[in-house]
């Protein structure tokens, strides 16, 4: 699975784009923000307030209760300020 | 047609181009956003985009989509630039082309709300007092959602 991180999400977590392999049981969007939380005291702080965090499962929106797996791709990044 | 692009544009050679020999039209309305000299009370010497290659294209173009199951459109344009862009610089330009003044003007308005709070866009401004990422703002999202109950 492949997770991206953008603008202060990704200079929080420290890292832009990364490969990992969660167990199975983290099977929903929800589950992988709390397994990612994990991962570093950067990864805690970009994921601190999940109220300002979008999330997209192969480059569609999604919400927390959508199913990620292996070969998904996953976007984490603030709300958009475009335009 | 959607793009998305580091370079600039020019608006009059575009709406020109994308309403070429199609004689159905009879509006054309044209909006171009430019950055902005100041963020509240402070100043901003430049403005970094950064977007989501790929996921940028696919919104836009299903915002596109919706303006045109809405209105009766002859042609519809975005372009989107990112990169590093200083006050005064264009950053985006929206052009929608209808038989009607109606929907060219409504269309226009709809795209530039819509694209405000969908596209995967990020502002970085750089200010004398260091760089800092904009917040997305109450007021886009309330601009959007009124195309919801129409």
């Amino acid at each position: 699975m492949k997770v991206l991180y953008f603008a202060w999400l990704k200079a929080r977590a420290g890292i832009g784009e990364e490969t990992v392999a969660p167990p199975p049981e983290v099977a929903t969007v929800g589950a992988l923000l709390g397994w990612l939380k994990a991962r570093s005291p950067g990864h805690a702080h970009a994921l601190a307030d999940l109220a300002v965090v979008r999330v997209a499962v192969n480059q569609e929106y999604a919400t927390l209760d959508a199913p990620v797996g292996p070969g998904d791709e996953v976007a984490l990044f603030p709300p958009v300020t475009g335009g | 047609m959607i793009r998305v692009q580091r370079e600039d544009f020019d608006a009059q050679a575009e709406a020109r181009a994308l309403v070429a020999g199609n004689h159905r039209v009879g509006g054309v309305v044209t909006f171009v956003g430019l950055v902005r000299a100041n963020a509240g009370d402070a100043a901003i010497d430049a403005m970094t985009l950064e977007h989501y290659s790929g996921m940028t294209e696919r919104e836009l173009a299903k915002i596109e989509a919706e303006a045109r199951a809405r209105w009766p459109l002859e042609a519809t344009l975005v372009v989107h630039r990112y990169g590093r862009l200083v006050p005064g610089d264009q950053i985006v330009l929206v052009i929608t082309a209808a038989a009607h003044r109606h929907a060219a003007f409504a269309a226009n308005e709809f795209l530039v709300d819509w694209l405000k709070t969908k596209a995967p866009f990020w502002k970085l401004e750089a200010t004398a007092q260091g760089d800092q990422w904009v917040e997305a703002r109450a007021a886009d999202d309330q601009a959007a959602k009124r195309w919801v109950a129409e």
